[in-house]
């Protein structure tokens, strides 16, 4: 029995050690928002918190979250959380929107931590997440906007 | 290509009309078997106002079937604007869900089958989303008329509310009553003047929902209750066949419910994604080769650089072809390989298939709907109209969604039959790609090369241009062939060479399309891809042999082509001076009956590798519709079409794809995206395409860059061969 706190729900599921979490996720507790795009942490359509570190859910072991805190884009509702779902939206980010929650995990995680961060701190927080309709340049923007809305 | 798949495909094959015929005498009578209903007339209202392509809801919703697949396009978002246009409906209450496939009703008009792609989503649309959306807006003021006892005349409609006098209701209040008045036999449009919703900034009606995870949406996400999960263990070799396996360590495994094997491969059934594919990793399995391909790409190369010496399939000869070199002042001769390139859009595929024996429900991003329902109804061997296709949105496609033999559609009608004959249950199974099946599963842009001689004569201008193509063919063999390829030439490989809008007065183009067993497919911008990177290198190396600035050299032979011409000068002048420390190149290129300019910036960076710093482009699209979108279409694009150039390339050892996943088959990171400035021409011509034509410039205009910074010129990609990335 794994347990642990999902979107700040206490969860126990009996499942094997070493399925990733991803797959717990969405195939176990049918919480599909987290995204499946290359299961090898290259991509990062899967990424979630877990006690507030980005981390990519497809490389994390079951066991390895029993008694953290794990949050998906369906329980995003930091303030950074929101202020980059608004900013996604006001600059019209997502085209596919498939690789969208976890580009949206990644930022949250970043503005989280940095509140104003530059372009440099942006390649580095958002390198691993692929976008292949590469919506780039409107998640640079958008996650300045949100640092905008943030302090507003 | 696998037996049975002819056999679908073979009714449909002979001729476009025909296949128009059959998909349509399949369905049986006009709209049977789907949700939408017969007609308003017919309607008792209590559903509100329900039209083929327009629903108004009793709760004052207005939704648009979508005969479009949306992967990021904004397909969606677009023919709501065209209805809620000529509905003066309020933006706010516009919602689109996905048609049923139906060939009579929600034909691609430019296909005559059900099927988005080649850029034409809006341009089919157009008049017809329109119409719907004035037809409803009709009914609706008839319907107030009656019940306020007033003229047609004196009723205005705007921002979704009908008012006369001192009257008004929403469309909510009068869809019942509208549904019962007769639909018009013809409509007005509003005069472009008159637009409020087309040509303005409207949302994307399905935004909010992706940044909420998406719930719902793509075809992955679909899992009605109790639906298990098949991942299939295909050949490494195309064209290979099972010879036996041994699945009893896999049927060991926790959550495995069943090892199939079907024509396609071996196949584990189980109740969870990651058991399934544990699963898979241990099957036992030995593959015949005999029927596979079994070559290499360096060897392909070697082959297809042979057939560069020999005269292929006459394609196209204009003035006196190649004869007109030999009066050439200067002749630049350049031979060019472009390599297989994948898809990798980042949902992988995937079909949710219930089938019963006698009724098949089928979920997925399809692209080409009437494709899929054919093919699936023939491999479960029941009527078309016992089979439901259910279109999901799709995390991207470029391309890879919109298959002319419906193979993957297939596969998973075989998994159905297979899990309903070893199980006797119908319970829904979702067949998965992971990545790796996506990268090594084909249906690449074929390799391509060119071979190209081209002169200038002693006042500069243009003399004499020969062109050879080597690549396979991607309508050869499909669905498509018998309409798009003639006397055994596939335009797809030289679209953008044979109808260049250059005036070139003497050029002759000739074509082999080898027959290598790699399953191809269009890829976002299709011939283009290749044929815009040589004619634009060319026009740069020859603008250099002629002495002349490369965008006046270009200008000089666009004469009769304004629009091309303003797009290159547009993009020139939204460049302006060239920043210091970096290195300009230009290309301009016409696809999809859109013109794009584009100006590439770049670096070099100190390990010698190019950073493309700042592309500057201007489009005509005909009409924006949407120009906000038009632009996050186009940043994508040439984006998609610079990822390819930079990194990307699926290669071949022994028939065995090496690349496995993203670490190694690499698109575009934030890290490579340079600064983006799109600038839409203004124009009131019909709209064109938008989704692809912003690639092909791309790679020429960074090639260019790259040759007028270090005087290397790349005619083999992608860059990372060369050290350039």
């Amino acid at each position: 029995m794994i347990s642990f706190t999902l979107n700040g729900q206490p969860v126990s599921v009996e499942v094997e050690e070493d399925m990733p979490l991803l797959w717990l996720l969405r195939d176990e507790l049918q919480l599909t928002g987290t995204k499946f795009g290359c299961g090898v942490a290259a991509c990062g359509a899967c990424t979630v918190h877990i006690d507030g570190i980005a981390s990519r859910a497809c490389q994390t072991w079951a066991a390895d979250v029993a008694g953290s805190e794990v949050t998906t884009i369906e329980g995003a509702d930091s303030k950074a959380a929101a202020a980059i779902q608004q900013a996604w939206v006001e600059l019209q980010v997502p085209q596919c929107g498939y690789c969208q929650s976890g580009q949206i995990m990644s930022a949250s995680a970043l503005l989280s931590e940095v509140p104003k961060p530059t372009d440099e701190d942006i390649d580095i927080a958002m390198d691993g997440n692929m976008c292949r309709c590469a919506t780039y340049a409107r998640i640079r923007k958008a996650i300045h906007r949100a640092s905008e809305i943030m302090e507003a | 290509m696998l037996h049975y798949l002819d056999k679908a495909l073979a009714a449909p094959k002979p001729s476009r009309r025909s296949f128009l015929k059959m998909s349509a005498g399949a369905v049986g009578g006009l709209l049977l078997g789907v949700p939408v209903p017969k007609g308003a007339s017919a309607q008792n209202g209590d559903d509100g106002l329900i039209q083929p392509f327009v629903h108004i809801t009793p709760d004052n919703r207005v939704i648009v079937l979508s005969k479009h697949l949306d992967k990021g396009q904004g397909a969606a978002t677009g023919l709501a604007t065209l209805v809620a246009e000529e509905l003066d409906a309020d933006p706010a209450q516009m919602l689109v869900q996905f048609a049923p496939s139906n060939p009579q009703v929600y034909a691609n008009l430019l296909f005559g089958v059900q099927g988005t792609g080649g850029s034409t989503a809006m341009a089919n649309s157009w008049t017809q989303y329109r119409e719907s959306g004035a037809a409803a807006r009709h009914m609706l003021i008839k319907a107030a008329a009656e019940a306020w006892g007033v003229a047609t005349e004196s009723i205005t409609v705007s921002k979704g509310m009908v008012s006369a006098g001192g009257k008004s209701a929403t469309f909510g209040e009068l869809a019942a009553a509208a549904a019962k008045q007769p639909v018009p036999e013809t409509v007005t449009l509003k005069s472009p003047e008159d637009w409020t919703l087309i040509g303005k900034k409207l949302g994307r009606v399905e935004l909010p929902d992706k940044t909420r995870g998406s719930v719902g949406m793509f075809g992955i996400d679909v899992q009605p209750e109790n639906t298990l999960i098949a991942v299939t263990a295909r050949p490494p070799r195309f064209g290979g066949t099972v010879a036996s396996v041994d699945a009893s360590e896999a049927l060991a495994m926790p959550g495995v419910q069943q090892v199939l094997t079907i024509p396609q491969g071996v196949v584990v059934v189980a109740d969870n994604t990651w058991r399934a594919i544990q699963a898979r990793d241990v099957l036992s399995i030995e593959w015949d080769f005999s029927n596979a391909e079994n070559r290499g790409t360096d060897q392909l190369i070697a082959e297809y650089r042979a057939l560069l010496e020999q005269p292929g399939l006459p394609a196209g000869t204009r003035g006196a072809g190649a004869a007109k070199l030999s009066d050439a002042a200067e002749v630049i001769e350049l031979d060019f390989t472009f390599p297989f390139l994948a898809h990798a859009q980042l949902e992988p595929l995937n079909i949710t298939i219930e089938y019963d024996g006698s009724r098949a429900r089928l979920w997925s991003g399809f692209q080409i709907q009437t494709i899929d329902h054919n093919v699936a109804s023939a491999v479960l061997g029941i009527p078309f109209e016992n089979v439901e296709i259910n279109t999901t949105w799709a995390g991207g496609s470029f391309g890879r969604r919109a298959i002319s033999d419906g193979h993957y559609t297939a596969e998973a009608a075989m998994i159905g039959k297979a899990w309903l004959e070893a199980t006797g249950s119908a319970r829904p199974i979702k067949m998965v790609y992971t990545r790796e099946d996506d990268i090594k599963g084909g249906y690449y842009r074929p390799l391509h090369l060119h071979r190209v001689r081209a002169g200038v004569d002693a006042r500069g201008n243009l003399s004499g241009w020969e062109h050879r193509v080597v690549g396979q063919g991607i309508m050869i063999g499909t669905a498509f062939e018998d309409f798009l390829v003639k006397d055994g030439v596939d335009e797809s490989s030289l679209e953008g060479v044979n109808d260049t809008p250059y005036a070139i007065p003497d050029m002759v183009v000739d074509v082999h399309h080898p027959s290598v067993g790699v399953p191809v497919l269009w890829w976002r911008s299709v011939g283009h891809t290749h044929t815009a990177y040589v004619m634009e290198v060319m026009m740069d190396r020859l603008a250099a042999a002629a002495g002349r600035d490369p965008v006046e050299f270009r200008l000089a032979h666009l004469e009769g082509e304004p629009r091309l011409a303003e797009a290159l000068r547009r993009a020139v002048e939204a460049a302006g001076e060239v920043p210091s420390g970096m290195h300009r190149g230009i290309a301009v290129h016409k696809s999809f009956n859109s013109y794009v300019g584009e100006v590439a910036d770049i670096s070099l960076r100190d390990d010698g590798t190019v950073k493309v710093e700042k592309v500057a482009c201007a489009i005509d699209c005909g009409v924006a519709i949407n120009p906000d979108n038009v632009v996050a279409q186009v940043e994508g694009g040439l984006a998609y079409g610079l990822s390819a150039i930079l990194r990307e390339e699926i290669t071949l050892t022994d028939g065995e794809v090496d690349q496995f996943n993203y670490p190694d088959y690499t698109p575009l990171r934030i890290t490579d995206m340079p600064e983006v400035s799109v600038e839409i021409i203004e124009s009131t011509e019909a709209p064109t395409g938008v989704g692809e034509p912003g690639t092909p410039p791309i790679g020429p205009a960074v090639a260019n860059a790259i040759a007028n910074a270090t005087g290397q010129i790349i005619t083999e990609l992608p860059l990372s061969k060369h050290g350039l990335a």
